[in-house]
């Protein structure tokens, strides 16, 4: 059972690793220029030359998906990253601390959670203006509140354990205890979190892209690809479908490799006692 | 019971402050002159004496706390300002809205149920089997396909290769089928998983057994016990997918160009008129904290055991 599990971790972890490895070599591997308009092929048919075939300006929509998976892959693995990170530190610091240090952390998280965490997000980037670190910035502003509440119950139970006063007793700092003893404790719970979250922020970047909050034309980006082609979806379908499989595609991989990984972390635990 | 009433309710002060302040906020957070904003908003050529006009009119030269209390007060009194585009009450904008988007929300909130509860009990009562496997898969699926593409696909399929239904909605009843369905879709997927949860939790308790064992046929013990002690769970299901439905809303609505607040704030967003975009956050937010309050005390009403 743990071999079967181990396996799969793997096998999506290589899987998404591959996206993520595509996504960063995308414009030293595409045949065409993702940018370059060309009125002889408008609306191209897939093709041998045009695999996905060509919009309505006559870009090849093949490498503009493969160009656009750095824009849609990439901003949501750093922007789960350092929502982690940032979530992690002021959990920790709550649970750790408590008192009124834990009460400010705390309520600021309450307030954000009684946001719908989309319409927070639409209307912080709209207010923002679209630019994908704009995007970013919007989505972020409530990502961290999962980490820091689940980072804070742990170390809160956490703090009463032996080892932990142990190596109070041994004179490690505070901050060594958290960052030495505590952090290395709670880090695979968050990262099976981390992981669960990837696809539903990748979904969350297009659909602002798709509103025109994220990337900006005419950068390729799979959520405005799908924007700019719904126009003219009648005559070209391929236009809206390329990118839009390629993104569900993604967040299938990626959501898959969460499940694998906290069946993987639920049996490690079950085992450990 | 009382004592946990009132507690929710002084808790609810904080959050309510921090909501609106932050709410306030937004306007700041960008940078620029929120008069010179409301200027170009409405195309005026901006010069100084004009726009020093404006930042009077607006309380702009007074401090930041000062100008947020004078809002908040507005606030609690249901004036939320005017647009800044023509000049009209931003509530009377959103209330106008809101109809709409209730009945889309309403109408995609039902369809949602009414696919997902059969399709969750089936799915508990036939587990580990192929129905319960190709549910589970479709639910997968489901899961990872952003609104906006199923909406798009949906006018692809349903407006333009089969001619059923309408491209604009328009806001009449043979145009809210589509985009309720767009907004639904995503919620049955976890509504279904959520229901299988639940039944399959109480067809695995001790009184089924026992009741099993007094002989009592199993659609009786479906029908009579599961669903009664599963559907107390359902009720949390309404909590979280308000603010899915809020969110979807913007949108879904801007793809059907269907008249609710949802669209409304995406085009405020385009016209950069702040004061209706503030309107709209404040009102999700205010809809969504007061209805997660009203199921937690539902909660506490049907299971007096829960906390404290």
């Amino acid at each position: 059972m743990v071999q079967k599990v181990r396996k799969k971790v793997t096998f999506f972890t290589v899987l998404g690793l591959i996206l993520l490895g595509i996504s960063l070599l995308a414009p030293y591997i595409v045949k065409n220029d993702p940018y370059e308009t060309n009125a002889f092929y408008m609306k191209a048919v897939p093709n041998l030359q045009f695999p996905f075939g060509t919009d309505k300006l006559g870009r090849c929509i093949f490498s503009r998906v493969l160009v656009g998976a750095r824009m849609s892959i990439f901003p949501s693995l750093l922007l789960v990253l350092i929502t982690m990170a940032a979530g992690i530190l002021l959990g920790m610091l709550a649970g750790y601390y408590g008192g009124v240090l834990d009460q400010i952390i705390m309520r600021l998280v309450d307030i954000i959670l009684a946001f719908p965490q989309m319409v927070l997000a639409i209307a912080v980037a709209g207010v923002l203006g679209g630019s994908m670190i704009n995007a970013m910035i919007a989505l972020g502003l409530t990502g961290w509140t999962l980490f820091a509440r689940l980072a804070r119950g742990q170390v809160m139970a956490l703090k009463h354990e032996e080892f932990i006063h142990a190596a109070r007793l041994s004179g490690n700092s505070n901050l060594r205890i958290m960052f030495v003893h505590i952090l290395p404790n709670i880090a695979g719970e968050m990262i099976v979190n981390a992981s669960i979250q990837i696809g539903s922020t990748m979904i969350g970047i297009a659909g602002l892209s798709y509103l025109g909050l994220g990337v900006q034309v005419p950068e390729a980006e799979w959520g405005s690809m799908i924007n700019e082609a719904k126009g003219y979806m009648q005559q070209a379908p391929w236009a809206v479908l390329a990118p839009g499989i390629a993104l569900f595609i993604t967040v299938v991989i990626f959501n898959l490799l969460g499940d694998a990984l906290s069946e993987y972390i639920g049996i490690r635990s079950t085992n450990d006692e | 019971m009382k004592h946990y009433i009132t507690k929710r309710l002084l808790l609810l002060i904080p959050i309510i402050l921090g909501l609106t302040f932050l709410t306030f906020a937004l306007l700041y957070i960008t940078p620029g002159d929120p008069a010179k904003k409301k200027l170009s908003a409405q195309g005026i050529a901006v010069t100084n004496e004009v726009l020093e006009k404006t930042r009077q009119e607006m309380g702009l030269n007074q401090p930041f706390m000062k100008q947020y209390l004078d809002w908040f007060g507005k606030f609690l009194k249901g004036d939320l300002g005017n647009s800044f585009k023509d000049g009209t009450s931003v509530a009377d904008k959103l209330s106008k809205g809101m109809r709409y988007t209730f009945i889309l929300s309403f109408s995609a909130f039902f369809l949602a149920i009414t696919i997902s509860i059969p399709l969750g009990i089936y799915t508990a009562v036939k587990q580990n089997r192929f129905v319960d496997y190709f549910i589970r898969f479709l639910c997968f699926i489901g899961n990872a396909v952003p609104n906006f593409l199923l909406a798009v696909l949906f006018i692809y399929f349903f407006c333009i290769y089969i001619k059923v239904f309408p491209v604009v909605a328009k806001g009449n009843m043979q145009g809210l089928f589509l985009p309720a369905l767009s907004l639904a879709l995503p919620l049955v997927s976890r509504f279904i998983r959520q229901i299988r949860a639940a039944v399959l939790e109480q067809l695995n308790a001790e009184y089924i057994t026992g009741a099993r064992a007094r002989g009592n046929r199993e659609t009786y013990i479906l029908f009579r016990d599961v669903l009664h002690n599963a559907l107390i769970s359902i009720i949390s299901i309404f909590g979280f997918s308000i603010g899915t439905l809020l969110g979807g809303s913007v949108v879904i609505e801007s793809i059907f160009m269907w008249p609710g607040v949802g669209k409304l704030m995406m085009d405020s967003i385009n016209a950069r008129d702040y004061p209706v975009i503030q309107g709209f956050v404040i009102i999700s937010a205010m809809i969504y904290v007061v209805v997660n309050l009203l199921i937690d005390l539902c909660y506490q009403l049907i299971d007096p055991r829960g906390e404290e």
